[in-house]
């Protein structure tokens, strides 16, 4: 079992109830998606799983350890073993691509070797070819605050590639990229976690995309579990039940007429 | 009339904070005693008007000359041993005392544990010690101690500046986005390795521009340093001024004049480079 949930809630310091007693158990290299409407608590719960954050209470073991039970210098050495991909991949602006893509690994490296790279990348094959695999490896040497979102959020995605990790958690990996692109990147993820038996995790807000390539299903509402399904059992009623919005329902302005907006890239 | 759709929540706040800063500014001129009348007054004008008429031609023989440039290299040399001497403790002090290497921070949205807020005090407590006492008492306390002569600037100002560097280098590292370490340290990497990688390249220019500007104070410090016996321009202008040698003082203030335009256009340059 890689990631286990037992009764788990998680209070923001502002008092929000994000997660309320999940149970929760997703096993070696399965596939996930994690689907609910804004503010479900996706990010919350893939932050939990990360060990980004702490549950206020209930269990998390991931790859067989209490994380929280765990010395601080032994969790590091747990959460250099897990991947997290952030929805806007925090990246210094300065920094450039290669570093930030190598940043992967400084969990591993001693803080001597992680020095020298910054001084002079060690490992400029390595970037580079995490970054071809999502078609970037023209930027690898542009600072990130020349990149658009989208070529951030590869860059994150590239980052965790090359960390190598045995749990690939990924919180709104592609929302910043066109349809095709987004397609093409989560078939990058799901293949790497296929060929390296990587357990993979992912929130996404497209549903089709989550029906297309993850195996298990999990609908998060209110911080709780909806369903938690096979793919080919999601179907539309459980999908409107997930989404229903009984305060946009009953608006009295008259909802915008919705334009389709392609997402920068 | 203010209607509830266009009031601003903001805006009672701001107008009492501006009302506290006009009402705490008055008795801060009361009690200065600041009367700028007296510039106006005609005996101080015209003692004014005779120090300075005898600045010029500002005094540019040989002899002075080579004094001036011996004072000056002194000078620079105490603000660079004081800076270089500040740095190696201030930059540990300021990593200890920021809570950007926070490792608890990094899970806790941000918010250190109470025993991390905790052991960060003694370090902020020596840092607000070292930079309470102004660098001229210190210089006082070493010419008895060390006797006459730059050591005992160097020493004044590495250990006022490490105060202040240090101080200033915790709040610049804290004022930077703390995303980017907290997404190193939860994907396990070391707090220092961590910070180089996170918050290094986002405060990297603003640290050097303040330690250039430090650089420069410590130069002006240096200056005034000299009139207690600590050596450089400063001991030089006392001199000057004693003897009434007004070309001389001119001279010196030239001097300062060009030393602060060399810092301003190294700190240009420095950035520049960064940039």
């Amino acid at each position: 079992m890689t990631l286990h949930l037992s009764g788990a809630s998680l209070t923001h310091s502002n008092g929000v109830h994000a997660l309320q007693s999940l149970d929760l158990h997703i096993g070696a290299s399965e596939q996930v998606a994690i689907i609910g409407p804004s503010g479900a608590g996706k990010s919350s719960l893939l932050n939990l799983l990360a060990t980004a954050l702490r549950p206020s209470s209930g269990d998390l073991q991931v790859l067989g350890e209490h994380a929280w039970q765990l010395s601080a210098r032994q969790r590091q050495r747990l959460r250099a073993r897990i991947g997290l991909v952030h929805q806007a991949p925090p990246l210094p602006p300065r920094q450039r691509v290669v570093t930030a893509v190598l940043a992967g690994k400084i969990g591993q490296w001693g803080l001597g070797k992680s020095l020298l790279n910054l001084m002079h990348p060690l490992d400029i094959p390595g970037a580079r070819a995490a970054l071809a695999r999502l078609d970037l490896s023209d930027k690898l040497f542009a600072q990130c605050q020349q990149l658009s979102g989208g070529q951030l959020q590869r860059v994150g995605i590239a980052r965790v590639l090359y960390q190598a990790p045995e749990v690939l958690l990924a919180d709104e990996p592609v929302s910043a990229m066109d349809p095709v692109l987004a397609e093409h990147t989560l078939s990058v993820l799901s293949r790497h976690a296929r060929e390296h038996n990587v357990t993979l995790v992912a929130s996404l807000h497209a549903v089709e995309l989550a029906l297309a390539h993850f195996s298990r299903i999990i609908g998060l509402r209110d911080g709780q579990i909806l369903f938690d399904l096979p793919a080919r059992e999601v179907d539309r009623d459980l999908l409107d039940k997930l989404y229903a919005n009984e305060q946009l329902q009953f608006s009295p302005v008259a909802p915008a007429p919705l334009s389709v907006q392609i997402p920068r890239c | 009339m203010l209607t509830r759709d266009s009031r601003d929540p903001a805006a009672r706040p701001r107008l009492l904070l501006s009302l506290l800063a006009i009402a705490l500014l008055w008795p801060g001129i009361h009690f200065s005693e600041l009367d700028l009348g007296v510039l106006l007054a005609g005996d101080s004008q015209s003692e004014i008007g005779h120090f300075v008429s005898a600045f010029w031609p500002p005094a540019h023989g040989e002899e002075f000359i080579q004094l001036l440039v011996q004072a000056t290299l002194q000078t620079l040399a105490i603000a660079t041993a004081g800076m270089a001497l500040a740095l190696l403790l201030a930059v540990p002090a300021s990593l200890l005392a920021s809570r950007a290497l926070s490792l608890s921070a990094a899970s806790r949205a941000g918010r250190p544990s109470p025993w991390g807020q905790l052991l960060r005090w003694p370090v902020r407590g020596v840092l607000i010690f070292l930079r309470s006492v102004p660098e001229i008492v210190w210089a006082l306390l070493f010419v008895r101690a060390v006797g006459l002569g730059p050591t005992a600037g160097v020493l004044a100002i590495a250990i006022t500046y490490s105060g202040m560097l240090g101080k200033v280098y915790a709040e610049i590292f804290e004022s930077v986005d703390q995303r980017p370490a907290h997404a190193l340290l939860q994907a396990g990497s070391g707090r220092l390795a961590a910070f180089a990688y996170g918050i290094l390249p986002n405060v990297a220019a603003e640290l050097l521009s303040y330690t250039v500007y430090r650089w420069e104070c410590a130069i002006r410090a240096s200056v005034v340093m000299g009139f207690v016996g600590a050596g450089g321009l400063g001991q030089q202008m006392d001199l000057s001024l004693r003897m009434f040698a007004s070309g001389e003082v001119a001279s010196l203030l030239l001097t300062f004049l060009m030393l602060v335009l060399l810092a301003d256009q190294l700190s240009r340059l420095l950035r520049w480079r960064l940039a």
